[in-house]
């Protein structure tokens, strides 16, 4: 089991011909996801890899193949107008790749998908992998493995080492969730954790965090309320200097807000275990199995 | 990016905020030009990337031009939080009678720009924030329908009871909002916003920062771009598209994500060393990023030992094998590097790296712990 994605996931592909689009939806054919359709305005009638049908709209690929989830390389200046496509022509799960959308666009895109009931994950995000049935997006497969731990995270390859480690340690994944390092995103950390809760088979959640913002403070008090299954958390750039954002939009420290220090405090006081170094979150999940 | 202040009051006024008339001096001889033309009594202002500029002694009142030109030769040159000042603003000084804060920044919990509005203005507003939040208001906006004419009406009075000054406030609002949204802003703001004894109001310090995922669409603000105040490894790594912070330590860290790159720094520091830099070299596996990375990170004279951590996914390890190779060819380290890779392609890279004497660890722990004893001048186990 696993949450957002599973087997009967029907993706449609924006910017499938592009350079990322193409790459990575061979990629995600060879792991067994249904990529039943793709778009790219213009080239309506082709097919990618003959097999899969390109359209010029989201509506006609969602109209002629049933696609349930949207997943986007496109240019990040028409990322939004992307997501709104995907959104609008009622996609389930809309997911976003794209670095570098504009966060004014995202005040905008934000509203405009919850308004359509609508699932957003991203932008900036490596996407969701549900191990042995489906991913979306470009978390490389070969490094998971089906089983018990919910991962969820802000980061790319970070999470991509620590995923690795657990399952190098044995260690499997209902689903894995990058919900992006920008400072507006479509799914956050609560999302994810309320989810996780509800899926039967997840039996314990990874969490990794960075600075800035508010998110991990607000997730670990979710996880001292709502959840009953154990929750192992890791905030990245506990030596980022204030003011300067770290290579993700959102990972700046304002003033004195959004530090590593006051969110590793809150997972503390929420009672989660809290992993010094990526390697700690094995011993901690492993503990938080038994 | 952050703008300076005479930057950010030229766009201001393009959408008719009103500003007390001004130039920008680099000499003293200017700054007296300029005062001398400006036929009033003028603020000297220091222009540079750094907060508590006043407290540093780098904005001044100036009765006469000769006093202008004095004042601008003391400000000029000066050090305000390790910048040196180039530039000066000259500009009218106002009669004050109040003084407001108005700013609009994005908020990440509301995911929306909110406006702060203070009558309690020219103070720190995180103070406000903190000790006294009933002073201020705070006005959500829904970018897809914009500010609305009663939001504007709200805030003015919030600030004032003459309805005079009310309606010219939600007017400077409108314009402000224009502003912002028009320039890609994260942050835009008034402070002070000076009522005069006639009863006027005007922006006297002006702010603005542009999101820096905008500036592909706003060319003329890139432009205004000032790099005296950055570091020029920073200035070169963004030429060069890697995202580089310089730090005070002396492990250099070469990294492929963000978030794995910020937690290679913690490691770091972990196992007793001090990161010297946070390096991004993105997901993509060109050799001539690793090259450009080298070559930034060398050119530190504080770094004492050199750190990879790659993990391959979408980046092939044996493409930033074949980069370390080749920019070590070119140009021969003269501090030890230590190299972790893992992933994709990793026996190909390992042979690479081992075929060229290099040797690689797949573990990040041991590689990090090896990097900070080289960095303290010892051997490596």
């Amino acid at each position: 089991m696993s949450i957002f994605i599973d087997k009967d996931t029907k993706l449609v592909v924006q910017g499938i011909t592009g350079r990322d689009g193409s790459f990575h939806t061979k990629q995600m054919i060879e792991y067994g996801t249904k990529v039943v359709a793709g778009v790219t305005p213009g080239k309506g009638g082709q097919t990618f890899e003959g097999t899969v049908p390109v359209f010029n709209t989201v509506y006609d690929a969602v109209e002629k193949t049933g696609a349930n989830t949207a997943v986007i390389y496109v240019p990040p200046m028409g990322a939004a107008d992307a997501i709104m496509e995907a959104a609008d022509a009622g996609c389930a799960l809309v997911v976003c790749i794209t670095e570098g959308v504009p966060v004014l666009d995202m005040t905008k895109v934000y509203p405009f998908v919850k308004e359509k009931g609508a699932r957003l994950l991203g932008p900036n995000c490596p996407g969701l992998i549900s191990p042995g049935a489906s991913k979306v997006g470009i978390i490389p497969g070969r490094i998971c493995a089906p089983g018990p731990v919910g991962v969820v995270s802000r980061s790319g390859t970070l999470t991509y080492e620590i995923v690795y480690q657990l399952t190098r340690a044995g260690i499997g994944q209902t689903t894995c969730v990058g919900i992006g390092g920008d400072p507006i995103n479509g799914t956050n950390f609560i999302d994810c954790l309320a989810a996780f809760e509800k899926d039967p088979h997840t039996k314990a959640v990874a969490m990794m965090g960075e600075i800035g913002g508010t998110d991990e403070q607000e997730a670990a008090d979710f996880v001292k309320h709502h959840m009953t299954k154990p929750v192992v958390g890791f905030i990245a750039g506990q030596t980022a200097p204030p003011g300067r954002r770290m290579g993700h939009a959102g990972a700046i420290i304002s003033g004195s807000a959004g530090t590593a220090a006051e969110k590793i405090d809150a997972f503390k006081a929420a009672g989660m275990g809290v992993a010094k170094r990526p390697i700690d979150f094995v011993d901690l999940i492993k503990a938080g199995l038994k | 990016m952050n703008l300076h202040e005479y930057q950010a009051k030229d766009i201001l006024r393009g959408y008719g905020v009103p500003i007390p008339a001004g130039e920008v001096a680099t000499s003293p001889e200017q700054a007296e030009a300029i005062a001398m033309k400006l036929g009033t009594a003028v603020m000297v202002k220091a222009q540079v990337h750094a907060g508590g500029r006043g407290k540093a002694g780098g904005v001044k009142f100036c009765k006469t031009p000769a006093d202008a030109k004095e004042k601008a030769t003391a400000i000029l040159g000066m050090h305000i939080k390790g910048l040196t000042v180039e530039k000066v603003l000259v500009t009218t000084a106002a009669d004050i009678a109040s003084e407001a804060y108005v700013g609009i920044i994005v908020d990440r919990q509301r995911k929306k720009p909110v406006f702060m509005v203070s009558a309690a203005g020219g103070i720190d507003i995180e103070e406000v924030a903190a000790k006294t939040p009933e002073k201020i208001l705070y006005v959500p906006v829904d970018t897809r329908y914009g500010l609305r004419g009663y939001e504007a009406m709200r805030m003015g009075f919030f600030l004032y009871q003459d309805i005079k000054l009310v309606k010219q406030a939600a007017k400077i609002m409108q314009q402000l909002y224009a502003a912002f949204m028009a320039s890609g802003c994260s942050l835009a703001e008034i402070n002070p916003l000076v009522g005069t004894p006639s009863g006027e109001l005007i922006a006297v310090d002006g702010k603005m920062v542009v999101d820096d995922n905008e500036l592909d669409r706003h060319k003329d603000i890139e432009a205004l771009r000032d790099v005296s105040s950055e570091a020029p490894s920073e200035v070169d790594a963004r030429n060069c598209n890697l995202t580089f912070i310089k730090l005070e330590g002396d492990v250099g860290c070469v990294v492929n994500g963000a978030g794995l790159a910020m937690a290679t720094m913690d490691l770091v520091k972990y196992y007793g060393g001090e990161p010297a830099n946070f390096l991004d070299i993105g997901g993509s596996s060109n050799p001539e990023k690793v090259v450009n990375a080298l070559r930034i990170i060398t050119a530190d004279p504080a770094v004492k030992c050199i750190l990879f951590n790659i993990f391959g996914g979408i980046t092939r390890t044996d493409d930033v094998a074949n980069g370390i190779v080749t920019a070590t060819k070119s140009n021969p380290l003269k501090v030890p590097i230590v190299i972790r890779l893992t992933g994709t392609n990793e026996e190909i890279a390992m042979k690479i790296l081992t075929e060229n004497g290099f040797s690689a660890s797949s573990d990040m722990d041991e590689a990090v712990q090896k990097a900070v004893q080289l960095a303290k001048g010892g051997k490596a186990a």
